[in-house]
């Protein structure tokens, strides 16, 4: 078996015991880089002599003992708008190609403190702001399981990088479903904790009220792993929760007797590819058998979602971007005349098209005279969103949905309508809206051999009962095949 | 379309964003804000009358930092990423006539 | 008949907090540090950083609020004002413009007809300072320096109830003292810790609907204040008697032209776009919190002045300028607690300080003498050490200095001399060259004592006691 096949725990768990080094294993994992790199492109930025010199280190620590826990020695891939210290951060935007932070994100110096070694910085849409990883200003990543397919975003690079096994795991972010899509069309599973879990500091913003950070990963064990590593109350960050209750690994429990799941009716309808329901409602029965109790019921509200979602993020966005402006970092336009025509210029150039569309609409609902109109009702319905799934999680601990209506999309079909783009964030986006935990796995192929995933959404600080779930349906699913073997 | 987004508009959301379109791209983004607000248009239809906006999901509040100096000067480092500097501080395009 | 106008004025004031760190991280807050040496993530907008609030601001600006009799919001917000401009790193200011902290308060001023006037208080809100730019008229390009970007400030919105500079710069010295009494600020114009933005318009006299205003911004002490507010009064007059309108704008005062001018672009739309910082979490002042912050406030100028009158014996007068400045009261005080001597204190503020004051152009805040260097000093004339004319010598050089009296008189020499066999060999001398004055003294002309005194002290040096002199005079003639 190659080091490759390990997850990040069973690799963490040889170096351990000797049976293999981080050195080695790092050696692996940079050759599968250099092998693969050149169809897939996950990585916008991958070090190789920085790779080997912190696996030299941690080595060193893992055998002295002081770095013994269930991560130390595993190589990370991190998504390009975290925050690394001395290492490229681009948000895969020209804005940013030259920008070297000064520090690094609180959640990486989580991993790095628990000896993960950080391979670099995958591939995104740019600034989180699409759905495909196209919007990238460094080249589209390809989808692992059929090259011609987009990986899905924003976090395409992270889920790619997973499923075509170029790191053990990868950092996400996840503003309206950017980890939990690309997992689904990966075929990984990926993770988005209640907000606040995850220090935000270091993490480049894109929607604040909605950002969140969590783990891609191959499979439910090591998403647990990961996010109990990730995960801490930072008093860099304000909206950063104190919670005690993150030892999530013990929620690896194959069972899934007395909880009870809801299946949201209004994520079944028109819209939804058929292959993609069968799988999910498929995987709903497996956990049915399982012991879990199932029902029925009409959530609300689904359509507004998605419009309440693009007026606070798109806000959120044309302020917190607005310190891209050619003058402390990043690009500057070599030729301007006076102060307005460099911000102009450079923010033209720098940011491509689908962050300027949301920039644009962003500043124009919060212009004076439409504040009300349209962020503030967005705000309102936020509240009416919240208040749907509270009711909703009174009579289950479990939502269970698809994560998208369809499988990867073709390269270059989605970004010629961005609207049509955005509709397919109908199942994810009211995630972030209410700040809840949600889940993605693996639960079937469909016929044109494309990966399906399954959402299991929980109520806030409930990771634990999503966690359960998940790996209770993975065990009874059994091992899935990784696009490596299947593909080539 | 409800929404018609004219040139007006269109100058003016640029002058706010500091952003500069060509022509072409102008038309692109009147198109584009339109259908959008018209999308949006949708939220009309819930009745919010009497709903508190929620900006943050849980009703966290009051975190505050002590009054204690933590940082050192690390000007170095900050001045690294400029794209333009000089004496210790960033250059920007005369502001003062 | 010409029209008469009445000026219609409301200010906008910023006042820099004497928190050691900024609003939002811990970058020294402390003036006159190498450029961008005192910066951080958070105060210069890099990607990823995010802010965390100061406590000590909060707790500065309920105290402000609570001095000026303003409702304290109980639950409030940070709401991000978005510009673009260099020396806003973020290119948005952290800001409060829904739920500002404090609302509704009023200070009372004295006119110069000697009543008493209430100035309504709009609002209060905290705000991050901006960076500084510098601009050389040589140079392409300005410079930005962001130690002060992060600062934090509070901006006081006055009602428009003031009609009059008179009346402005009695609001300003009233703000100044409450809140330097409160230690919240030491509100230096010049230094820009307080900082005046004035709102004018003009009405004719009865009217009871405001004329379009303007801002003026660049008014850097209370005479520029006054300056401006005449100029601006006498530009919008013209254009109204022109029959033109006033346009509601930002200017900019040049204190040196006497003018001001318009600092509208039309790159400048004025739209804010105001929204909550999702990246800061609501504030919830508590009864307890409120209650903790009330019981911190110091003694104010009124309690102040009834307690002096109590426990010291000093004039009215001396009480009124003492503790028209906080500082200045803080080293009466600190001083007669070294030495119990309050009257000799008061004498030598009211005296020498103030001399040394006009004659410098010092404001009391800048007094820079320590309590324990002026009980020093007092000792020293007590215990006859000095004579009081070197003392006053000595007290100028530690006016400026703040040397140690007792170190200065003892490397300078200047101890009287006690030694009476010395004083009196000088005496006899003095009296064996002026026989003259020894007559006339004897003749009646009591005078003549004086001159013979003078000489003795000259002969000396002026480092003996004038009283032994007398009496060993009075003694040998």
């Amino acid at each position: 078996m190659s080091l490759l096949d390990m997850t990040a725990v069973e690799l963490a768990a040889a170096i351990k015991e000797g049976k293999t080094t981080a050195v080695e294993a790092t050696r692996e994992v940079l050759a599968q880089i250099e092998a693969k790199e050149e169809l897939y492109n996950c990585y916008v930025t991958w070090d190789k002599d920085a790779a080997l010199a912190q696996a030299e280190a941690v080595q060193v620590g893992i055998e002295a003992g002081e770095l013994n826990g269930p991560l130390a020695g595993v190589p990370v891939a991190i998504k390009d708008n975290m925050c690394t210290k001395g290492m490229l951060t681009t948000c895969a935007s020209k804005i940013l190609g030259n920008f070297i932070p000064t520090f690094s994100a609180e959640a990486v110096l989580n991993l790095q403190r628990e000896g993960a070694i950080i391979l670099g910085k995958t591939n995104m849409d740019e600034f989180a702001m699409g759905s495909t990883t196209e919007t990238s200003a460094f080249g589209v990543t390809k989808n692992p399981w059929n090259p011609e397919c987009v990986p899905g975003g924003s976090s395409g690079g992270s889920a790619a990088a997973v499923a075509a096994e170029e790191c053990f795991y990868a950092l996400g972010s996840d503003t309206g479903g950017s980890i939990r899509q690309p997992a689904s069309f990966c075929g990984v599973v990926g993770m988005k904790p209640t907000y606040g879990t995850v220090s935000r500091y270091g993490l480049i913003a894109y929607g604040s009220s909605l950002d969140q950070i969590g783990p891609l990963a191959k499979d439910v064990t090591d998403c647990a792993t990961i996010l109990e590593v990730i995960s801490s109350h930072d008093t860099k960050d304000s909206t950063s929760v104190e919670r005690e209750d993150t030892d999530f690994t013990k929620a690896l429990v194959e069972d899934v007797k007395g909880i009870r799941i809801g299946i949201p009716n209004d994520y079944f309808n028109e819209g939804l590819d058929d292959e993609v329901k069968n799988a999910v409602l498929q995987a709903a029965k497996v956990l049915e058998e399982k012991g879990a109790t199932m029902g029925h019921f009409d959530l609300g509200l689904v359509d507004y979602a998605i419009p309440a979602y693009y007026t606070i993020a798109a806000a959120e966005a044309s302020s917190n971007l607005e310190r891209f402006d050619g003058i402390k970092y990043g690009y500057r336009t070599p030729d301007y005349a006076g102060l307005h025509n460099m911000y102009k210029k450079t923010r033209s150039e720098g940011f491509g098209e689908e962050v300027k569309r949301r920039i644009m609409l962003g500043s124009f609902v919060l212009s004076s005279g439409y504040y009300d109109a349209y962020y503030l009702k967005a705000l309102k319905v936020k509240t009416l969103i919240k208040k749907a799934f509270d009711e909703a999680f009174a009579k289950y601990d479990v939502i269970l949905g698809p994560v998208a209506p369809t499988t990867a999309p073709k390269l270059g079909e989605s970004l010629v309508d961005p609207l049509q783009m955005y509709l397919g964030d109908i199942y994810t986006i009211a995630v972030n809206l209410a700040g809840l935990p949600g889940i993605s796995i693996p639960c079937g192929r469909d016929s044109k051999g494309l990966p399906i995933g399954l959402q299991l959404i929980g109520d806030c600080f409930q990771e634990k009962k999503l966690i359960q779930s998940a790996y209770t349906y993975e065990k009874a699913r059994g091992k899935f095949p990784t696009p490596a073997k299947e593909v080539r | 379309m409800a929404n018609i987004i004219n040139d007006e508009t269109i100058e003016y959301v640029g002058i706010l964003a500091k952003l500069e379109l060509s022509d072409e791209e102008k038309e692109q983004a009147k198109r584009d804000m339109g259908r959008m607000l018209d999308y949006i248009d949708k939220l009309g239809e819930l009745d919010t009358e009497g709903v508190e906006p929620m900006s943050h999901i849980f009703p966290m509040q009051n975190v505050f930092r002590e009054d204690g100096i933590t940082n050192t000067d690390t000007r170095g480092e900050l001045l690294a990423n400029a794209p333009e500097e000089k004496d210790g501080m960033f250059a920007v395009p005369r502001t003062f006539e | 008949m010409a029209k008469e106008y009445e000026t219609v004025i409301g200010l906008e004031v910023h006042v820099e907090l004497a928190t050691k760190t900024k609003i939002f991280c811990g970058c020294s807050t402390a003036f006159g540090a190498a450029p961008n040496t005192q910066t951080c993530p958070v105060c210069t907008g890099m990607p990823g950083a995010l802010p965390v609030l100061n406590k000590q601001v909060l707790e500065y600006a309920i105290a402000v609020g609570l001095a000026t009799n303003c409702d304290i919001t109980r639950y409030g917000k940070f709401d991000r004002k978005n510009y673009f401009y260099p020396d806003n790193p973020q290119n948005y200011q952290i800001s409060q413009l829904y739920l500002p902290i404090c609302k509704k308060g009023s200070i009372e001023i004295e006119t110069q007809a000697g009543g008493k006037k209430k100035i309504g208080i709009h609002e209060i809100h905290m705000e991050e300072d901006a960076g500084k730019m510098i601009h050389d008229a040589w140079e392409e390009w300005s410079l930005v320096d962001y130690n002060r970007s992060g600062v934090p400030l509070i901006e006081i919105v006055s009602e428009p109830d003031m009609r009059s500079a008179e009346e402005v710069i009695a609001y300003l010295e009233k703000l100044r003292l409450v809140i330097q009494y409160l230690g919240a600020s030491d509100c230096k114009l010049q230094e820009g810790s307080m900082r005046a933005d004035v709102n004018l318009s003009i009405r004719e006299v009865g009217a009871t609907e405001l004329g379009t205003r303007t801002e003026m911004k660049n008014l850097n002490s209370f005479k520029a204040i006054a300056r401006a507010i005449e100029g601006e009064r006498a530009r919008q007059i013209d254009l109204i008697e022109e029959g033109k309108a006033v346009v509601l704008e930002t200017r900019r005062w040049d204190d040196a032209k006497g003018e001001s001018y318009s600092m509208r672009s039309k790159e400048d739309a004025q739209d804010y776009r105001y929204f909550p910082d999702p990246d800061l979490v609501p504030i919830v002042v508590s009864d307890a919190m409120l209650e903790e912050i009330k019981a911190k406030q110091p003694e104010f100028r009124t309690e102040k002045m009834a307690r002096y009158k109590e426990e010291y014996d000093i004039p009215d007068y001396d009480i009124d300028i003492i503790t028209s400045s906080k500082h200045m009261a803080d080293l009466f005080e600190a001083t007669v607690a070294i030495c119990n001597q309050p009257k000799k204190v008061s004498n030598w503020l009211m005296g020498e300080t103030m001399r040394l004051m006009n004659e410098k152009e010092i404001e009391p805040q800048d007094l820079s003498f320590s309590p324990e260097n002026l009980a020093k000093l007092i000792a020293l004339v007590d215990s006859k050490a000095i004579n009081s004319s070197v003392a006053k010598e000595v007290f100028e050089v530690m006016f400026t200095q703040d040397i140690d009296p007792n170190e200065y008189v003892e490397e300078n020499g200047l101890q009287t001399i006690n030694d009476e066999g010395a004083l009196r060999k000088t005496i006899e001398e003095v009296i064996t060259n002026n026989p003259q004055s020894v007559k006339d003294y004897h003749n009646g002309k009591e005078k003549a004592i004086g001159f013979l005194v003078g000489q003795t002290m000259k002969a000396m040096k002026g480092k003996a006691d004038p009283g032994m002199i007398n009496r060993i005079l009075k003694e040998l003639i």
